[in-house]
């Protein structure tokens, strides 16, 4: 992509007729493309860590570790898994049929769906780009990307190497802001993936209607940790931490937004959390290298003004400390916040953990589902009645007992949002299976032709109709034979 | 608009109360179904007859008997659908229970068609309920009695704080669709399709839209005997379902210059047998909907090239919404009959040089719900499977395919997109949720900040699952990064 020249309409319906012929060619449905694909993407992955991990630091200085651990290798495991799988998962599934369509044989066939456009997110630039990216190559369409312009560092190097690596036939980037998503979306696609914020979800999915393009929305929303007393706590700490301050520094779909416990407890869990914190990140988080800083000054004035809000003045027991040159904001709790704060009324997506304290853990449920549907649910506790109430009444894209934001990494597990937190979902063969068409295919044959099927009508040919659709072979028989 | 609002608040309140999760409950609305179905046969036949004029046998064939048979295969495996399903977790999470969990999606929308009043109706809600959920059912007024009929008689069946009916035209349709629902079914066209899915955008309903398309049918080189049934089956396939009013009737036919004479013939023959002779004589036919239709279709024979194709039929009667069946002959391409959906008892016959081109030509065409081929060749049904994209594909018949419960049932591009028929519906009206379950013991320590060396190490084993390795670096046997 030359960065000089603008994107605009004409450029899109260039780029969209070029991409269009090259799958009219049939290349991309080969086995032998996909793989090749897929092989120079997992390249990208393997011999260009540096320049990924200097990319991430300048974007959102992610620290090496996280950078290597969910982006770096979440990609690398993803890309081997579809290369491992993709034979598998290609072929035709055969269905059984029954009396009401005898003789016949049945299956289901996956095919692409055409030209895919995936819009992807700034917290984890290389991973929300890539991983989709590998499900719709895994699946033979041609792809356009669109990388977050709010992660500029590495939007650039995933157009580098994509355009060094990648069938450039098939396979583009789109780098720009709002204006080259704006011309994106007005395009025919075939299949849109958003990644990203329910009010941009609105407009992808408002411009998809146009067209009737389907679409997959993974969002975001407050993700609730519902803590109990009978637990480990130390563990649980540990586990909460990590998957909170640990992704991203809280800027993730799936962190931990708030925390819900009893009264009892909350002293008790605070404590733990302020000593784990400092065993992670020391006594001056502000300057330990372990935790992301925030995006950029848009995000970091909004969380400050989280933090600041009078309804929550007091309510800080730990942390909040900001350094605004360096965009960095320590780990911050806040305890017994009001429900009608600003904190608890919108997705935090930062290093601000709030708690909200119950007499009753029962009472957390009514609180969850107050609210609209997140991405992830948590739930600390060894009592098995919670753990069924709690995976029975709260609905959630997935939830997780005993530990946090893991199930992201189990490709067995759907990865996907409903309600306010998106639709469709990922990961996995679910990667190949939400960017394939899977149609449906019946041979019959000759034989056996029923004349009962065709007019004249009459009630015999009724009868007969009939036990066939209620699948009796006894009264098939009776009908055939007359017999009332 | 008020009491609009009010049937949805009372379908939160009912859904909010958990008893439409409980399978006793989802089982007695389908038993319901099925209820319905056996007691009023005759006033369900009645309905059609005066909606469609659809015969006892095909109101039987797609509406009656395609529902209980639907609402059977669904009583008969919803156990198995509710239960959680296991997954595996990789060992490195050991001890760890991964499952997925259906759960209902709450409160939806489902906006029926007038073609198959009762099956486009009721096969949508044996989904919705079976998967646990509130619905409002809209079915279409241009069926008008069986809509009224729908409306007064479901609430006698099944549980009328979760299941409404909501009668009405385009500004019922339009206040439904400024409500928000958590999942919206429609079928219908393409254009209204476009305005449920931008409503929907507003409040991030998914959608799930069965629309249509022109199917075509390719017609390749058979025995005399195989020609003689496969006549019978497009013909059937063309007029049997509501007179070609269907999203899956065949809407024209590819065949080669030199077996074209021969299908018109034969064709002929089985129209004159199976729906009479002549216009006077129309027996087995549905009529047409109504004058609107009847006049988009008269008027596709107005074109005088359209006209002068017509090799049989193409009477009309006005009073009483009937067109006999019409087949034509190489119309132009560009004539809007072969360009927009007919959905009508006219047949269009294209003729190719050679069979082959037929793919060429569907290609050209946005994607259709379905694709007939009648050919024994096998490399050819490689090909057209390969080489063209549709909802599905029938070989060697027509309709049989939605009466397979096993297979999905849907669109991809103009033809719409997601999917339902047997546990499809149960899945398009559910959400799949994952659910990991942890425990406390075995704490991997190498998952927690503050980071270094070994930690790094520790992680890359653990992702190559290089379990062996991660031994040996616990026992501190493993120094070098590989």
């Amino acid at each position: 992509m030359d960065n000089d020249s603008k994107f605009d309409g004409e450029s899109a319906r260039v780029m969209m007729k070029e991409l269009r012929e090259t799958y009219s060619t049939g290349k991309t449905k080969s086995y032998e493309w996909r793989i090749c694909q897929l092989n120079n993407l997992l390249k990208i992955a393997e011999f260009h860590e540096p320049e990924i991990l200097q990319a991430l630091h300048s974007d959102i200085s992610k620290p090496e570790f996280e950078s290597f651990v969910h982006e770096i290798w979440l990609i690398k495991t993803s890309c081997k898994l579809a290369i491992k799988e993709l034979k598998r998962w290609m072929k035709p599934e055969k269905v059984g049929t029954t009396l009401v369509t005898f003789p016949s044989s049945a299956e289901i066939v996956a095919e692409p769906f055409g030209v895919v456009l995936i819009i992807s997110a700034w917290n984890y630039p290389f991973l929300l780009s890539l991983d989709p990216v590998i499900g719709a190559i895994a699946a033979g369409n041609t792809v356009v990307l669109k990388p977050s312009e709010v992660s500029p560092a590495t939007s650039s190097l995933l157009a580098k190497y994509i355009g060094e690596y990648m069938d450039s036939s098939a396979v583009k980037v789109v780098e720009g802001a709002i204006p080259e998503t704006s011309v994106l979306l007005e395009q025919k696609w075939d299949k849109i993936l958003y990644t990203g914020n329910s009010k941009v979800g609105r407009i992808v999915l408002a411009a998809a209607a146009k067209h009737l393009t389907p679409v997959v929305l993974e969002l975001g929303g407050k993700s609730p940790i519902i803590v109990d007393s009978d637990i480990d706590l130390k563990i649980a700490a540990r586990r909460i931490i990590s998957g909170k301050w640990g992704c991203n520094n809280g800027q993730a779909c799936i962190s931990p937004d708030y925390i819900i416990t009893t009264k009892d407890f909350a002293p008790k869990l605070v404590d733990s959390l302020k000593l784990q914190l400092l065993k992670f990140y020391g006594e001056e988080p502000l300057k330990s290298d372990d935790l992301s800083r925030v995006v950029n000054s848009n995000h970091f004035n909004r969380l400050i003004k989280l933090l600041d809000d009078d309804k929550v003045s007091g309510k800080i027991v730990h942390g909040g400390q900001r350094d605004i040159v360096n965009l960095k904001i320590a780990p911050a709790i806040l305890l017994d916040v009001p429900e009608d704060s600003l904190i608890m009324n919108e997705e935090i997506f930062g290093p601000l953990l709030a708690i909200v304290t119950v007499d009753r853990l029962e009472e957390s449920f009514n609180i969850i589902n107050s609210r609209p549907k997140p991405l992830a649910a948590y739930l600390f506790t060894n009592n098995k009645k919670l753990k069924e109430k709690f995976v029975g009444d709260v609905s959630a894209g997935g939830l997780l007992i005993n530990d946090t934001t893991l199930h992201l990494t189990v490709p067995t597990l759907p990865f996907g949002g409903v309600g306010e937190s998106g639709m469709g979902g990922y990961h996995g063969k679910f990667s190949f299976d939400t960017f394939s068409h899977k149609k449906a295919v019946m041979y019959r044959s000759y034989l056996g032709d029923a004349s009962e099927r065709y007019p004249p009508y009459t009630t015999r040919k009724l009868r007969f109709l009939k036990a066939v659709m209620n699948g009796s072979f006894l009264d098939i028989f009776r009908a055939i034979l007359g017999w009332p | 608009m008020e009491e609009l609002s009010r049937s949805v608040s009372e379908l939160k309140q009912t859904f909010n109360t958990g008893r439409t999760r409980d399978v006793e409950w989802r089982k007695a609305q389908l038993k319901g179904i099925i209820k319905l179905l056996d007691e009023n046969e005759l006033q369900i036949f009645q309905a059609l007859e005066r909606d469609l004029g659809k015969h006892p046998v095909e109101a039987y064939r797609d509406e009656i008997g395609v529902i209980k048979k639907s609402a059977r295969f669904t009583l008969s495996s919803i156990d198995k659908w509710v239960a959680p399903t296991k997954k595996q977790v990789p060992l490195l999470f050991y001890p760890s229970k991964g499952v997925v969990m259906p759960e209902p999606l709450g409160i939806v929308l489902i906006f029926s068609s007038w073609n198959f009043p009762f099956t486009l109706s009721l096969d949508p809600l044996i989904g919705a309920v079976s998967a646990g959920n509130t619905v409002v059912l809209k079915p279409s007024e241009l069926a008008a009695e069986c809509s009224a009929f729908l409306s007064k008689t479901i609430p006698l069946y099944l549980d009328c704080k979760a299941i409404k009916i909501i009668e009405g035209g385009v500004e019922v349709a339009e206040k439904l669709l400024q409500q928000k629902w958590d999942k919206i079914f429609y079928t219908g066209n393409a254009r209204v399709a476009r305005i449920v899915m931008s409503a929907a955008s507003k409040h991030l309903t998914p959608v799930t839209l069965e629309l249509g398309g022109k199917c075509p049918a390719i017609f390749g080189s058979l025995s005399d005997g195989d020609m003689k049934v496969a006549i019978k089956r497009i013909a059937s396939g063309k007029w049997g379902p509501c007179s070609g009013q269907a999203c899956v009737g065949i809407d024209y036919i590819l065949v080669e210059h030199q077996h074209a004479s021969k299908l018109i013939d034969l064709l002929k023959k089985t129209i004159k047998k199976f729906y009479g002779e002549n216009m006077g004589s129309l027996k087995n036919l549905c009529k047409i909907v109504n004058k609107h239709h009847f006049n988009r279709l008269h008027n596709l024979l107005e074109d005088p090239a359209v006209a002068a194709s017509i090799v049989y039929g193409g009477s009309l009667d006005e009073q009483n919404l009937f067109i006999e069946p019409t087949i034509l002959l190489d119309p132009p391409v560009d004539a809007v009959i072969m360009v927009e959906e007919i959905f009508g008892p006219f047949l269009p016959i294209i003729t190719l040089d050679d069979i082959h081109e037929s793919i060429e030509f569907i290609n050209s065409r946005e994607k259709p719900l379905t694709i007939y081929a009648f050919t024994k060749d096998e490399s050819f049904k490689k090909q057209i499977l390969a080489e063209t994209s549709s909802g599905s594909v029938t070989f060697n018949d027509t309709f049989v395919l939605n009466a397979c419960d096993n297979l999905p049932f849907g669109g991809v591009g103009e033809s719409g997109f997601g999917r339902y028929h047997g546990k499809y519906s149960f899945d398009t009206f559910s959400h799949e949720k994952a659910v990991l379950e942890r425990t406390f013991y075995f704490e991997l320590e190498g998952r927690h900040p503050p980071w270094n060396d070994f930690k790094l190490q520790f992680i890359r084993l653990a992702y190559n699952y290089d379990y062996f390795g991660l031994v040996l670096l616990l026992l501190g046997l493993k120094r070098k990064f590989t």
